[in-house]
């Protein structure tokens, strides 16, 4: 049977596991224990399916299906590109679907069999954009999406500020969505065929494509969070539940990664060098924004959406050099940076969604999402604390986990630049790796910061000492996406091998990972090479054989005693740093980005507060003018709607008359 | 890869570790000399390890595992560091499992542990000083590997055998990046290894420490493995300068046993000077103040961008 059918199949299975929730809505046992978990083997199902489409020698698959418009059937299609984003779905939504088997509590908003339905459809549709292959499917699924993931967002929809992240998400999405339907309609270059197989066809004239590439660049970077649009994010992700924020962080900005790689190379083959120049500017820019705001932020989640606008701009920026690469006829290098930008959305994929579910647990053992109130947790949550702690260094970007195979292509791509036959860009581009090298060592930053307030140090509330261990089904998601991680930096050769039938695809190169077993070298040995296999036994090695001879030659005595602390006999949990006072370099060196407001206590204070806000400059720079703007506009046209049913029809009458006078 | 090359990775590994203490002992002689006072002896270090080894360990009752394994995690990653960097010979096996790149990201990996383990008991200074190490990380980070891409732009490679090489070959050139990047490095140098201007290794004052802020809760056997793995990243430092700065003396591949003997003794001549240098550095200069130190590092990663820009228009 070919591979699109049984995904097909597998699709259909996602809308009957979620349909089969809506049987018994409110039976927690039933959804948490049966549906989510034969989800989870789905999803298994869908990356052996991707990992199919990868294999050398397979040929797209098509299939259509009599759905949709009477002209217009919805068009399928499974190829390498698809392939690899199916893998990192079904990759990282098996580990995913484990954890919410055992997350969801009854009496949490939605119930849980409408929880399971809207979580099941998300999946599907997902999985439909993946391989739609005509603009009217692509849409519907993209739309199914967005529409699935606002309920999700917003399953605690009592909380006021919860239902106004959802509607903030939803209003840019549709932004999005309306870029990215224009897009299409320049697309289909006056043909009227809407199929993507129709699209591939003419060339359009570059100033019209250069308004396609734009218009996706919109539209897609809405979904993924590329400044300006990136509000949302730092919105939705805390409001939504926690294996919620993992889908969308780690699986669904993928999707608008999909699409526009899908649009520029496949659709639109690449056409101007500055529409790569333009990607890479707004990435870097938001790389770095992303990381320098998710350090000061004081909320976990919120902390990890940030870091996700982080990431997000380290993939569209290796898309950007692709796009540059490619343009100049570099085809190798432009798959070496292609590379880069798949393998690091695989690896975003598996530690972001481990980060988000580690939050959740922490969120469901203490209650408390903010950094000021826990503390100490690794003691009360061991098993919690250290796969979080493979997250951490992994998505800090430190070898030998797989967040550095990425991030090191990606550096690698960058420094072939000098190669690129153009005065102008070469001088750029230094400028372009001091700030990605900023942007990866910040992110370290930023993950000390994680990590080190929510499980090290001391709980910050007496009511975190009751803190209790994860279930074994969270656990299991856990350990799952924590493998992964380790896994794919141990051997990056199967990451950049992964890769190299897309590349092929789109770019007709492809990236050797070298001829030895264990080490990639992408361009030449004598250039770069990296082991990760190696460094990790290295370490593992070295600690091991210490840790023996230590004790081997020594002995290993300990007494516990009370922490030293320069003799300070009289700590509190209160002198630790609070994740205010772990930012505060950043907000110093990095002053000028924010807006601070700050509320010093005087020394005659009885009560003394000390309060700081930290807000975007987007929202007063931009947003709240836009807004008040389109509200004024508003104001204007009320003047029409007087309220008076006569009046309205005589509109109507003028319309028609007007209408009529146009058709005779 | 054969049991010859395994052999003689082994040795410069074991010269690495050996050296490294007493690398800090020769720096504390210089600066004593420097200072009028009477200098410990050279082998001081290796002492103070031996005695800490043979103390019970003191450990805070709330200490993690994580707390008991960074020490053995930073020895592990600044020996796995010692075995990627051509100190001695180029055709070692350890050397091309990982290029310059990859070195900063052990670095990388040495330091976040160092700083999640500083806040683990949830000292005040402990996490005081992790806050302020990886401040000074985060701009020193960047700031090293924009040294390494100057030499990239030099040599066309990465791995940091093939910079040597190139950078060592006949003609003699000097690159006005490098000087750039030299100084760039000296001040990553100075910053990443807790020496003054940015942080002092002997200080008793609390509030103005960094490094010895972050590991004031370790004692006995995890001190000494701190200690060591300190003593090793100074001494990687210094090896990565000369691979980039000086790289005469360093055996070419194929080479000889006697060229490697020649080239070890290079390397130690090449460290007494270094070291000299560095006490006469930090005896000049004085401490920075805290909210001095981004200035400080961001004019080091200003310094090698610049060199990267001076190389691309000059075209050399």
């Amino acid at each position: 049977m070919p591979p699109l059918v049984l995904l097909l199949g597998l699709i259909v299975g996602w809308l009957a596991l979620g349909a089969a929730g809506l049987i018994r809505p409110q039976h927690l046992r039933f959804v948490g224990r049966v549906l989510f978990p034969l989800g989870a083997l789905v999803a298994l199902g869908v990356a052996w399916l991707g990992l199919q489409a990868l294999r050398p020698g397979h040929a797209a698959d098509l299939l259509v299906l009599p759905l949709g418009l009477p002209e217009l059937p919805f068009h399928l299609r499974l190829d390498p590109l698809s392939g690899f984003f199916l893998l990192l779905l079904g990759g990282a939504s098996a580990g995913i679907s484990t954890f919410a088997a055992g997350y969801f509590r009854a009496g949490e908003g939605t119930a849980p069999g409408l929880l399971c339905l809207q979580y099941h459809v998300f999946l599907a549709s997902m999985a439909l954009v993946l391989v739609a292959d005509d603009a009217y499917a692509f849409m519907v699924a993209w739309e199914t999406m967005a529409l699935s993931s606002y309920f999700l967002v917003t399953t605690q929809h009592r909380i006021p500020e919860i239902r106004r992240a959802g509607f903030l998400y939803l209003l840019i999405a549709h932004i999005g969505a309306i870029s990215i339907l224009l897009c299409f309609g320049v697309l289909q270059g006056g043909s009227w065929q809407f199929t993507f197989d129709a699209m591939r066809g003419p060339q359009l004239t570059p100033a019209w494509a250069s308004v396609a590439f734009l218009l996706a660049l919109v539209g897609f970077g809405a979904k993924a969070g590329l400044v300006p649009m990136h509000v949302w994010l730092p919105e939705a992700h805390p409001a939504a539940p926690s294996p919620v924020s993992a889908l969308m962080s780690g699986v669904m900005l993928k999707t608008a990664v999909y699409g526009l790689l899908r649009v520029t190379f496949d659709l639109l083959h690449v056409q101007q060098w500055w529409w790569g120049a333009i990607t890479l500017g707004i990435a870097l820019f938001t790389g770095l924004f992303g990381a320098v705001f998710a350090a000061v932020q004081t909320d976990m989640k919120r902390l990890l959406a940030y870091s996700s606008i982080e990431n997000i701009g380290l993939i569209f920026s290796a898309v950007g050099l692709t796009i540059v690469f490619h343009a100049f006829g570099l085809h190798l290098f432009a798959a070496l940076a292609l590379s880069a930008a798949l393998i690091h959305c695989l690896n975003h994929a598996l530690f972001k969604s481990l980060l988000f579910l580690a939050t959740g647990s922490v969120l469901h053992a203490t209650g408390q999402r903010n950094l000021g109130k826990l503390g100490g947790l690794i003691r009360h949550m061991p098993w919690v604390a250290a796969l979080a702690l493979v997250g951490t260094l992994a998505i800090a970007g430190l070898p030998p986990l797989n967040g550095f195979v990425s991030e090191w292509l990606l550096l690698q791509a960058f420094l072939l630049t000098p190669q690129i036959p153009h005065a102008f860009v070469n001088m750029l581009i230094p400028l372009g790796v001091a700030a990605l090298a900023l942007t990866v060592a910040l992110a370290g930053y930023v993950m000390v910061k994680f990590y080190g307030v929510i499980f090290l140090g001391q709980p910050r509330e007496e009511s975190l000492q009751e803190a209790h261990q994860a279930g074994w089904l969270e656990r299991m998601g856990l350990v799952w996406l924590a493998v992964g991680c380790v896994a794919l930096g141990a051997f990056p050769q199967l990451l950049l091998n992964g890769a190299a039938p897309v590349t092929r695809d789109l770019l007709s190169a492809a990236v050797q990972p070298g001829s030895s077993l264990w080490s990639i070298a992408p361009i030449a040995p004598e250039r770069a090479s990296y082991s990760g296999l190696v460094l990790l036994v290295g370490i593992l090695g070295v600690v091991g054989v210490t840790f023996v001879l230590v004790r081997r030659l020594y002995h290993g005595r300990v007494r516990r005693t009370a922490p030293w602390d320069c003799g300070y006999p009289w700590q509190t949990p209160r002198m630790q740093d609070t994740a205010e006072g772990f930012g505060q370099p950043i907000r110093h060196i990095f002053g000028s980005a924010f807006r601070i407001e700050r509320e010093l206590p005087s020394p005659w204070d009885t009560a003394p507060r000390y309060r700081v806000q930290i807000e975007d400059r987007i929202w007063r720079a931009l947003y709240l003018p836009l807004a008040s703007g389109v509200r004024r506009l508003a104001d204007a046209i009320a003047v029409v709607q007087g309220g008076r049913l006569a009046v309205y029809l005589l509109y109507s009458f003028l319309t028609l008359i007007g209408l009529l006078g146009l058709v005779l | 890869m054969n049991a010859l090359a395994i052999a003689r990775q082994s040795w410069e590994l074991l010269l690495a570790i050996a050296m490294a203490p007493i690398l800090m002992g020769w720096i504390a002689q210089c600066r004593a000399w420097l200072q009028n006072r009477s200098a410990p002896p050279l082998l001081q270090p290796w002492h103070t390890i031996r005695k800490l080894f043979w103390k019970d360990a003191a450990l805070g009752d709330q200490a993690s595992p994580l707390f008991r394994a960074t020490p053995y995690v930073l020895f592990g990653t600044m020996v796995v560091a010692a075995a990627i960097i051509p100190s001695v010979a180029l055709d070692l096996p350890f050397v091309w499992a990982a290029d310059a790149i990859a070195l900063v990201g052990v670095f990388a990996t040495a330091r976040v542990f160092m700083a999640l383990a500083a806040m683990d008991l949830g000292t005040a200074f402990g996490s005081l000083g992790a806050r302020r190490e990886m401040m000074i990380g985060f701009l020193a980070e960047p700031a090293l590997l924009m040294v390494f891409f100057n030499a990239f732009l030099i040599s066309g490679s990465t791995a940091l055998p093939s910079i040597v090489g190139r950078l060592s070959a006949p003609p003699f050139v000097i690159y006005p990046s490098l000087a750039f990047a030299g100084v760039a490095f000296v001040m990553v140098v100075l910053a990443e290894n807790a020496r003054i201007p940015i942080d002092n290794p002997a200080t008793h004052l609390e509030l103005t420490m960094i490094h010895e802020a972050m590991v004031l809760e370790y004692s006995a056997r995890h001190l000494a493995l701190v200690e060591w793995a300190s003593a090793l990243k100074l001494f990687n430092y210094a090896c990565i300068g000369f691979a980039l700065f000086v790289p005469w003396g360093i055996a070419p591949h194929h080479a000889s046993p006697v060229a490697m003997l020649l080239a070890e003794v290079a390397l130690v001549l090449k460290l007494a000077a270094a070291g000299a240098v560095l006490a006469v550095v930090e005896t000049v200069s004085a401490k920075l103040r805290i909210f001095r130190a981004p200035e400080f590092l961001a004019t080091a990663f200003l310094l090698a961008v610049l060199g990267l820009l001076v190389h691309l228009m000059l075209g050399a």
